[in-house]
């Protein structure tokens, strides 16, 4: 076996070993659904589709990815166990990639257990499902964005509550950089260019294309290089703790 | 085979592992001495590939730790200090993991796994989470993940500490089996541990090696080595002895023990007392119901060579650094 799929399955059994992955999913699932049918006006809408159901989940991401992504290497390094993990003969990369895709899976098990909405929606009128399934690719996207954020501001530390609150903080200047107040601000120091650049770092721009069913290379192109990024930072970290 | 050149590592302004040059072969067992902080632990962190060294290299079974970190891992097992593991794994679903890792398959897994289980006597908490057992256990548990692979250079940091007397037993008993044809380093403040395990030790105090010999050798340097201890019944005979054998040419000085009646006979230096003390025994018709030539007593070596650095000719640098 991959030394990365070892590490994936110890990781994804981890999260499952504790009371910690049911309560998330509980919470996930109830403040989905409050923000679908309360605060999105899912019924009132009289529309067969998921905007409201996909429209908060940069939201709740916001505050829920963190919660799985601090233990990732925070917790190693509190009890020692980075130690042993990192002279067992694997790569960093191996290492990283294989805990960060646990997370991940784990992530997306939450997000499929919100079936029944879908389930609902078709019940009640004959939305568009590529649109849908569209909506939920987003999803996973971002929530590997997150994800990935959290990943490396846990590597950094060996306090889970830091690599929380670190991880929401840089996972809130992604998400408001695409707000039109932040923008008007940059407009006001910057050049155009400067101000397009922020815009497209964005969480919101890119999730709102997909989200609303629009699969655009471009946006799928964004999200990998995020994760992409945010991994080899991961490993720079690492390597970096390794030397220091 | 395992070789360090100049190995350094430097935490901001303290040296703690400053230019250790050694090699250890095959069928050598290392015994890593030092005070607490001396750098024991950071030098074999750097031999496991855990921490990179500041200065110099680590080469294991012929791979650069730093070059080809996956193949020199490849062929150590490593207890790291304290023996964490998994806490929420049984110890079973561990040391899976641990053979998933090191890519153990088939029937050499079984066997190897089955081994494991067996030699550290984990059969009855092989199916108990880990973070539920025994201090003991989980240092067990920390020696079957190290020796899972059958590797040939095995790294442990402090192998017995938390264990019963037996267990240490059993672990050094252990220790010894498997150096026939594999390289150990062992890192212990257990002074005992060394005479009965190692072939070689190593004293490091401040980063540097201040002595590099067999435990024989560095009994040796014991000011103890080839001094008598005699114990009396009576009194009078015990302060008799010791002004006598004050007055010895051979003795350098005799240490009395007053509520035990014991008198220790220390020789000048390379020198032998025990003819001379038998010599008076016989002659002044002393009862003395024990008697014996100690070694060297390596807790005085030890104590000499790392509390003093400067007696030792290795001047301690980087401790003091402003």
């Amino acid at each position: 076996m991959n030394p990365m799929w070892a590490v994936f399955r110890r990781e994804l059994r981890g999260y499952f070993a504790t009371p910690l992955a049911y309560v998330f999913i509980v919470i996930f699932l109830v403040l989905a659904a409050v923000f679908t049918f309360q605060v999105g006006g899912f019924f009132e809408r009289g529309q067969a589709d998921l905007q409201p159901f996909f429209r908060w989940h940069p939201w709740l991401y916001l505050v829920l990815i963190p919660a799985i992504s601090m233990r990732l290497w925070a917790e190693e390094r509190n009890s020692g166990s980075i130690e042993l993990l990192m002279t067992l003969p694997l790569t960093t990369w191996q290492a990283v990639l294989g805990k960060f895709l646990a997370a991940w899976a784990f992530a997306g098990v939450a997000l499929a257990l919100t079936f029944p909405v879908w389930i609902t929606v078709n019940y009640l009128g004959h939305p568009d499902n590529g649109a849908i399934l569209a909506g939920y690719v987003g999803s996973l996207l971002l929530a590997g964005g997150f994800l990935a954020i959290g990943t490396c501001l846990s590597a950094a530390t060996r306090n889970q509550v830091v690599a929380f609150v670190t991880a929401a903080l840089v996972g809130f200047g992604f998400l408001l950089a695409g707000f039109p107040v932040v923008l008007d601000f940059v407009r006001g120091i910057l050049p155009q260019p400067f101000v397009d650049a922020v815009a497209s770092l964005s969480f919101l721009t890119h999730f709102d294309a997909i989200s609303k069913g629009v699969i655009d290379l471009k946006d799928l192109v964004y999200f990998a290089a995020l994760i992409g990024c945010w991994l080899a930072a991961t490993a720079l970290v690492l390597d970096m703790k390794k030397a220091e | 085979m395992i070789k360090t050149q100049n190995l350094s590592k430097r935490y901001g302004d303290v040296l703690a592992v400053d230019d250790l040059s050694f090699s250890v072969a095959p069928g050598e067992v290392l015994g890593f001495l030092g005070a607490n902080g001396a750098g024991k632990s950071t030098t074999m962190r750097m031999i496991a590939g855990f921490l990179a060294p500041s200065a110099g290299r680590v080469s294991v079974c012929g791979h650069d730790i730093e070059h080809d970190p996956v193949a020199a891992k490849a062929c150590v097992g490593y207890l790291p200090e304290g023996a964490p593991s998994y806490g929420e794994m049984t110890v079973a679903e561990f040391l899976d993991f641990v053979a998933d890792v090191r890519g153990l398959a088939g029937a050499r897994r079984a066997e190897r796994r089955r081994f494991v289980i067996e030699r550290l006597a984990l059969e009855r908490v092989a199916n108990q989470v880990i973070e539920t057992l025994s201090k003991g256990y989980r240092r067990r548990v920390g020696l079957a993940q190290a020796l899972l692979h059958d590797p040939q250079v095995l790294i442990l940091d402090e192998p017995t500490d938390g264990l019963d007397p037996n267990q240490k037993h059993e672990v050094r008993r252990l220790i010894n089996e498997l150096s026939k044809d594999k390289l150990v380093i062992v890192s212990t403040h257990i002074l005992e541990e060394v005479h009965e395990v190692c072939t070689r030790a190593i004293i490091i105090a401040s980063g540097r090696i201040v002595a590099d010999e067999t435990p024989v050798a560095l009994e040796a340097r014991s000011r103890y080595h080839h001094a008598v201890t005699l114990r009396f019944d009576r009194p009078e005979q015990f302060a008799a002895a010791r002004t006598a054998l004050g007055g010895l040419r051979e003795v350098a000085a005799v240490e009395a023990d007053d509520r035990g009646l014991r008198l220790t006979a220390i020789p000048r230096s390379g020198g032998a007392v025990l003819p001379a003390v038998s010599g008076l025994i016989a002659a002044n018709d002393w009862d003395v119901p024990e008697l014996h030539l100690e070694a060297g007593r390596l807790d005085e070596v030890f104590r000499t060579l790392t509390q003093s650095p400067a007696s030792a000719g290795a001047p301690a640098r980087g401790d003091n650094t402003p």
